[in-house]
């Protein structure tokens, strides 16, 4: 049965878009209704929620889910808003998806919008005492100036509910007890990859709680991108999660050539997929370097470091960047592939296999590591779909989530590659997966390397790109996990409003459920082992 | 250089081993620090132990890690085998402000990070000092329009070296490293940058 019709026949007054995708508007009490019929339906539950997008469209704030079943791989989006400015209310479902939890506090944060029931609503991103919502379109942009006063934070947050009267009321919960034990990690921690900062309360040596507390790179990329056109916004993606930087500029250029109906050239694509997997490789090889060492082993650092050279050097001819290549351009890439690439690439594929045993040898079975890592910080299925821990660690769950195998772009449809996927869940798990997918990485790159069709690298396009009026969005399989950009269009050459789904928010988001319960000394560990970085968190 | 120490004026090495004199940009400065040296006297006696120890400290720059984003990567690959720090002396990284000569301040810097880098600046035992890395931390780079991100880290500590790039490549980074060498090099030690801070006012 097709998705709209489903929608259909419990709500008849919805309403379908026609421009742009397929988004269903409806009133937030028909939403909460449709909500939880789709997610619990039997046969194709709409069980993981990828995104909360919040918009301010200037009568009404609301906010777009995109949904999606585990089951079939289909994917819907609803849409619903208020058209109150100065109190606005939306029912929450963190109930249905946990990861609404924190999502919604990202909406609230940008855009004022109180969820009902949802147990905290405190800022996320901003300081506490921050005045106004930076996202709305009326934001006044110097009404914070820069306060180097230290910045307090409450142990208290405001739930909202609604009364049977139809009022709306509201009372405090705690976030940590007087009592409690809290331990402060952070912003300035070598271990936390990144400015992540975290309140961990214990009991003795054992975990009761992580709060994370974000913000400390907030950017506010997703404000800028509203003043720049369309070509400049692509500056901004690499700079999000750099060491996934190709995947990110490949999923926003997707989006805008799927809306403008651009047809990019076959050699594009080869180009954009093996950068795709060599960029995978490096942070791959990042991860095992850092995990290794805040673990405390120093050696592996060099190993990791000595092959992603390699990497770097092969992005350097090409695109002359190392870290930060801003290669992929609207219609195709900028600049054609260094005529020793391929010689390169096949070198480098052939070394890393030569070595990755040293890798295995050194780590992988080593008594402590097994140690520590093994039945630690456990995440079930369930856990991490109803989460919404994409990439490698809902894979080491058992969450068959790998975008390019389940939403084929680029070249991933013809290339033969396996899903990795472990069923423990524990850090163990979550290291193997990128261990593993790595040698993936080097199969698709081999499959593609000798077969680059002659052709032009870009094609031309228009000086000024506009796009149609609508909704458009597109994901990609980064080197952490489903990146997304929802880009809504009002045919301007400015984008309304362009949102990137952070990969790693749902995996910070995690570390409260995967700490409770262990000790202390291994949070850094599993911190490491779901594999986030922070800027791509905080945009 | 040797036309400068005339009489008893005293010789300033603005040279460093690994790299020619003129091969380095904005000499002017370190020339102007050292007329500013001489100008105000400097005993030959003291002159000569602040050399031994500008160059002890010089070769031995102990660096706070503070990395917010991307420059931090590119940091990091500094500290493994190809680029390799400790050829300079600058391996050991401290996760104390304590224990830190240099705050390297490595990506943007947030209207939320800055109490925080303030704070950690604070902490640090003179002399320090301050280079900032990269776009973000010179002037905000490609985010000067955001509401959340200080244009300039230069706003909030006082800054010694400007390192550009988005992010540097790690040849740029020993550049401004050997020049922040260079710096401490003509400094005057004793009585001069160690004695930086005010004294606290007695409570009475």
């Amino acid at each position: 049965m097709e998705l709209k019709d489903k929608i259909k026949a419990i709500i008849p007054q919805a309403v379908f878009s026609e421009t742009g995708e397929l988004v269903v508007t409806l009133l937030p009490d028909d939403f909460r209704r449709v909500a939880e019929t789709l997610r619990h339906d039997k046969e194709e539950p709409m069980d993981y929620l990828r995104d909360i997008v919040g918009m301010d469209w200037g009568d009404a704030l609301g906010a777009l889910y995109y949904l999606e079943s585990t089951v079939t791989y289909r994917r819907i989006t609803l849409k619903t808003s208020t058209a109150d400015r100065e109190q606005p209310f939306l029912p929450s479902v963190c109930d249905l998806w946990k990861t609404a939890e924190i999502k919604e506090r990202e909406v609230y944060d940008f855009f004022g919008i109180r969820f009902l029931n949802n147990p905290d609503m405190r800022r996320i991103y901003l300081r506490e005492d921050w005045k106004g919502y930076p996202l709305r379109k009326d934001y006044d942009m110097d009404s914070n100036p820069l306060d180097l006063d230290n910045e307090v934070n409450s142990d208290t947050t405001e739930e909202y509910y609604l009364n049977s009267d139809g009022t709306i009321k509201g009372h405090e919960n705690t976030v940590f007890d007087r009592d409690a034990f809290v331990v402060n990690i952070g912003p300035q921690h070598p271990s936390t990859h990144g400015v992540l900062r975290m309140r961990v309360s214990l009991q003795g040596e054992t975990i009761c709680k992580v709060d994370p507390i974000l913000g400390y790179i907030h950017r506010g990329i997703e404000k800028l991108n509203e003043g720049l056109t369309y070509p400049q916004t692509l500056a901004f993606t690499d700079r999000l999660d750099y060491l996934s930087a190709h995947q990110n500029r490949h999923a926003l250029c997707m989006c805008i050539e799927k809306a403008a109906g651009i047809e990019i050239s076959e050699r594009a694509q080869y180009i954009r997929t093996i950068m795709d997997e060599l960029q995978r490789i490096d942070s791959h090889l990042l991860f095992y370097s850092c995990l290794v060492m805040d673990m405390g082993g120093l050696t592996p650092f060099f190993y990791g470091f000595r092959e992603r050279e390699m990497i770097l050097d092969i992005f350097e001819g090409t695109t002359g960047g190392r870290l930060i290549q801003n290669y992929n351009m609207i219609g195709g890439v900028q600049a054609d592939l260094h005529p020793d690439f391929q010689k390169k690439v096949k070198a480098f594929i052939k070394h890393l296999r030569s070595v990755i045993k040293d890798y295995h040898d050194i780590f992988t079975g080593n008594v402590i590591a097994t140690t520590r890592l093994k039945g630690v910080g456990v995440l079930s299925r369930e856990d991490v779909i109803s989460l919404g821990a994409t990439g490698g660690t809902g894979r080491a769950s058992g969450w068959a989530n790998d975008v390019r195998k389940h939403h084929p772009y680029a070249l991933y449809d013809k290339v033969d590659f396996r899903e990795i996927t472990y069923t423990e869940g524990d850090s163990f798990a979550r290291y193997m997966v990128r261990m593993d997918e790595i040698m993936e990485s080097c199969k698709i790159i081999e499959q593609l390397i000798d077969n680059i069709p002659e052709g032009e690298y870009r094609v031309k396009t228009k000086a000024i790109i506009k796009l149609p009026e609508g909704v458009f969005s597109s994901s990609v399989e980064t080197s952490r996990g489903e990146f997304c950009v929802v880009l809504e269009s009002h045919g301007d050459k400015y984008p309304y409003r362009l949102h990137y789904r952070s990969t790693g928010l749902p995996l910070v988001h995690a570390m409260d459920t995967a700490c409770r319960g262990t000790k202390i000394a291994d949070l850094i560990a599993i911190g490491g082992t779901l594999d986030f970085v922070i800027p791509d968190i905080d945009r | 250089m040797e036309e400068r120490s005339v009489g008893m004026e005293i010789k300033k090495q603005t040279a460093i081993r690994s790299m020619k004199y003129e091969e380095f940009k904005n000499n002017d400065y370190l020339e102007e620090m050292v007329r500013e040296l001489n100008r105000n006297g400097a005993g030959v006696i003291v002159g000569a132990v602040d050399d031994l120890l500008n160059w002890g400290r010089s070769n031995s720059i102990w660096s706070l890690t503070f990395g917010t984003s991307c420059c931090a990567i590119e940091f990091m690959a500094l500290g493994a085998a190809r680029y390799d720090m400790a050829r300079f002396g600058f391996e050991v990284t401290r996760n104390s402000p304590r224990q830190a000569d240099m705050i390297m301040v490595l990506g943007t810097i947030t209207y939320r990070m800055a109490p925080v880098l303030k704070r950690l600046y604070d902490q640090m035992a003179e002399p320090k000092y301050v280079i900032a890395v990269g776009g973000c931390t010179i002037s905000g780079g490609p985010f000067l329009k955001s509401y959340h991100v200080v244009n300039g880290v230069d706003k909030i500590i006082p800054v010694d070296v400007y390192i550009p790039g988005c992010p540097p490549r790690p040849e740029a980074f020993y550049y401004g490293m050997m020049q922040l060498q260079r710096k401490m090099k003509v400094e005057k030690y004793l009585g001069g940058v160690n004695r930086k801070e005010k004294e606290p006012e007695e409570e009475k």
